[in-house]
């Protein structure tokens, strides 16, 4: 496999860069540029951002914050929240995103994993799921910040996704969100195993330990990270020293 | 030396971010469509995502293929990013067969959709990847790779890949699971990547920044 990406997530509200629990409780962090640039210069691989108000308001709000991170950051950027078209695919891109998330829009019309892909090609088009634990081994997929449920159950809906044209994943846990707890590892375990496409696993990265059982068990392709950066319980470089240092593949700086 | 740089413009492509890049190492910047802004242009860069033949045709139908075949024939640096490296070739096999600018012999194939060991891996090949010198080891001093450290991790995603009938267009390779795909491919002063320099931190940029130097 690729190396392991280590992948800073930024969760937007307005102007703010925030961070929640569960998705929710949500706390201003500050200004997202500065914490971006920060992160890209501790060596992230790429930086995701969500609006995480706008299916609130029925549209994305990030095209400034984008344009802005566009304008110095060098790495992969991607843009979620509130994508409801190719038309707005486009629009992001457009500003400086590489790749867009969509997950409201999707779950309603799933033929909009299609189109995008067919226009800006599979690699743009990332799908982002929602997921809460509802048994033992099984996940719904939620949209609006984790309260509306779609009843679709996770891995079906990542492998018709796969069919439909998307990329990569992004798996996001609900449960897990914000806790610190560790990744849901036989989630994203089991989305990994399913499908062929790169799985970015999301929710719960409290230490370097959670980073390991992730890619090890749960083979995850990619880790995206909110808290333990943003609340500088660790760095960007140390996360990647770790990770080295456990034997993972990741890129060398 | 001029830091005069002409990005065309053929409707594909995250074509800020390929502009940020340049502009950030002292680029001043064109980006066009136009003919006779690529056949006067002192540097040629042709940035791309999207599938081959949505390229071909995005070039050809704007009258910008010969103008950029005649730039690549006069000797002046030329660098084709992702899809705008594909174009070099021969031919291309995505979504059916479909000529490419013919600049490097060869064809654009399908990234193996196995490990070496025959088992199944991620496609597309997206992520942070070393440049290996090709067993014929080429000198990279002086070129787009002069002055990189050993194993320079760069940004991939792609699902196709150049393979270049001869050795020598062969300038730098990465290995995806035991499988060589050619990374970095050159004819004379025409460059081309198959990772993303804009978007691979500063050892991309040190690649922008060597394209500006040739």
């Amino acid at each position: 496999m690729a190396n392991l990406r280590l992948i800073a997530r930024l969760d937007i509200k307005g102007p703010n860069l925030i961070k929640g629990v569960h998705l929710e409780g949500l706390r201003v962090v500050g200004d997202p540029q500065q914490y971006a640039r920060e992160y890209y210069e501790q060596g992230a691989d790429e930086l995701v951002y969500m609006d995480i108000v706008a299916s609130l308001y029925g549209r994305n709000n990030l095209t400034d914050i984008v344009r802005k991170a566009a304008h110095d950051i060098f790495v992969p950027l991607t843009v979620g929240g509130g994508v409801r078209s190719v038309d707005d695919v486009n629009m992001l891109l457009r500003v400086g995103a590489d790749k867009v998330a969509v997950n409201t829009a999707a779950v309603a019309r799933p033929q909009l994993v299609t189109e995008v892909a067919r226009r800006f090609g599979s690699q743009c088009m990332v799908l982002s799921i929602e997921a809460k634990r509802i048994a033992a081994d099984r996940w719904e997929a939620y949209t609006d910040n984790g309260r509306e449920k779609t009843g679709l159950d996770v891995v079906e809906w990542a492998k018709k996704a796969e069919k439909l044209g998307a990329g990569e994943i992004l798996l996001t846990s609900v449960d897990q969100e914000g806790t610190r707890k560790g990744f849901d590892v036989p989630l994203v375990k089991a989305v990994s195993a399913s499908v062929g496409i790169p799985v970015i696993a999301s929710g719960g990265m409290g230490s370097v330990e959670h980073l390991v059982q992730v890619a090890g068990e749960g083979a995850a392709d990619a880790v995206a990270m909110a808290d333990c950066l943003h609340y500088k319980r660790l760095t960007v470089g140390e996360i990647r020293a770790a990770a080295q240092a456990a034997g993972l593949g990741v890129r060398s700086l | 030396m001029s830091r005069k740089l002409v990005i065309v413009d053929y409707g594909i492509g995250n074509l800020y971010s390929v502009t940020r890049a340049f502009e950030s190492c002292g680029a001043s910047v064109t980006l066009t469509a136009s003919h006779e802004h690529i056949e006067d242009a002192e540097r040629v860069v042709l940035p791309g995502v999207g599938a081959f033949e949505d390229g071909m045709k995005g070039m050809t139908g704007r009258g910008q293929a010969e103008p950029v075949k005649r730039f690549i024939a006069s000797g002046r640096p030329f660098l084709g990013i992702c899809v705008g490296m594909q174009l070099l070739m021969d031919v291309g096999e995505e979504f059916g067969e479909h000529a490419g600018l013919g600049v490097i012999p060869g064809r654009v194939q399908a990234v193996p959709a196995t490990r070496a060991d025959g088992r199944p891996h991620r496609i597309p090949h997206i992520g942070w990847n070393a440049l290996l010198p090709p067993e014929h080891r080429p000198d990279w001093s002086g070129g787009l790779l002069d002055g990189l450290p050993e194993r320079p991790a760069v940004y991939f995603v792609h699902s196709f890949a150049p393979v270049p009938a001869e050795q020598q267009h062969r300038l730098a390779d990465c290995d995806y699971d035991g499988r060589r795909i050619s990374a970095v491919i050159r004819s004379g002063s025409a460059y081309g990547c198959q990772f993303h320099p804009e978007k691979s931190g500063p050892i991309g940029l040190k690649i922008v920044e060597n394209f500006l130097r040739l």
